[in-house]
């Protein structure tokens, strides 16, 4: 049950410097802990994180073990023009989550 | 004469067994949340950045999931939880006619459970248990709390008022201790706060995760080196029912945040 809240402002004048925040759903495992019995739990992070506005690249983060679980990613931007900022996270076992928020440039 | 200093001896034993703490006047009682940083809490106050909100979004999915034998949602009978879950967090642990004591919000869903989905109990902490009793607590943002307020609570409070007094553990420490007298100042650079449960189940960042006030709780009893009770143990929902009816009026701020 992944779930992940974005904050954009929905409109911005064109030239503003504007803050997008992103909060996703996850334990980050780091894979350095153990059970009871001494088993090692198995490493499940988040491992990429990437931003695209209207289809190009703005912002990229690789994650590591030491992130804590949910990570909270806020970075900054320039709006240029009206359009679609696309959100995805990829991490082990599989994991892959998208989202998306729609800004309105003046 | 002999009569007057076994009275005397017996009120010296149960004066050193409980703490004679002068409670927190109304006046002065705070939220844990006027306790931390700024820092901490900018992230309770926006929601796209308060953690406790993914929980919360996990709970509404599972509100309108059909579940059981009976294959029910809690929606097909309590509807929009908007309107019909308004105000109930603040009036919990409530008085539950059939059992004969009070039961909190985790308590009343797995009976909800079982009773009306014939779906089996969630387990105490679980994912699913903590995401639904944060969205139906979170409806219930910013409404006073109305806990204990039911006639046939008054001796589970007196219970749990005794407990909150009570001495116990290997450091033989009352909770009364710390968040009755001490609440002004700090315990290893922590503030010690007044214990009022105003934002469960709320997200520790030291938990990385959301957890239930009996979690809390269980927590202090371990720093007391006590033995803590089970999870949904008739004396910590006592304890809860106290806190709550001790923090009667105060606003509740479910997801919190705390550090």
């Amino acid at each position: 049950m992944a779930s992940a809240l974005i904050n954009v402002p929905p409109r911005a004048r064109r030239g503003d410097i504007i803050e997008i925040k992103t909060l996703m759903s996850h334990v980050m495992e780091t894979g350095y802990r153990r059970t009871a019995t001494g088993e090692t739990i198995p490493r499940n992070i988040i491992t990429n994180f990437v931003c695209r506005y209207n289809g190009v690249e703005i912002f990229r983060a690789e994650l590591f073990p030491a992130i804590a679980a949910n990570p909270f990613i806020t970075f900054f931007t320039v709006a240029t023009e009206s359009g679609k900022f696309e959100f995805e996270w990829i991490g082990d076992q599989g994991f892959a989550e998208t989202a998306s928020a729609t800004i309105a440039v003046e | 004469m002999r009569l007057a200093g076994a009275i005397a001896a017996a009120v010296l034993l149960i004066a050193a067994s409980s703490v004679g703490a002068a409670e927190i006047a109304a006046a002065e009682r705070r939220s844990g949340y006027s306790f931390m940083t700024p820092d901490t809490r900018a992230i309770q106050d926006d929601d796209t950045a308060n953690p406790g909100m993914l929980f919360v979004l996990d709970g509404e999915s599972l509100w309108k999931q059909k579940t059981g034998a009976a294959d029910k949602a809690c929606a097909d009978c309590h509807g929009d939880a908007r309107g019909s879950m308004k105000g109930v967090a603040a009036r919990y642990p409530a008085f539950d006619t059939q059992l004969g004591r009070p039961v909190n919000l985790t308590q009343r869903i797995n009976l909800c459970r079982a009773e009306h989905q014939q779906a089996t109990p969630l387990a105490y902490e679980s994912r699913d248990l903590l995401a639904l009793s944060a969205f139906v607590a979170q409806q219930s943002r910013g409404i006073a709390i109305a806990g204990g307020s039911d006639p046939p609570l008054e001796p589970f409070i007196a219970k749990g008022r005794e407990l909150f007094m009570q001495r116990q553990g290997q450091l033989n420490l009352g909770c009364a201790n710390c968040h009755d007298d001490n609440w002004d100042k700090h315990l290893a650079g922590s503030a010690i706060t007044q214990a009022q449960p105003t934002g469960y189940p709320l997200y520790r960042l030291e938990w990385q995760s959301l957890g239930s006030l009996q979690r809390r709780l269980r927590s202090c009893m371990i720093g007391m080196r006590a033995q803590p009770y089970d999870y949904g143990a008739p004396e910590l929902v006592n304890l809860e029912l106290y806190l709550m009816s001790r923090a009667k009026g105060m606003p509740i701020e479910t997801p919190a945040v705390r550090p």
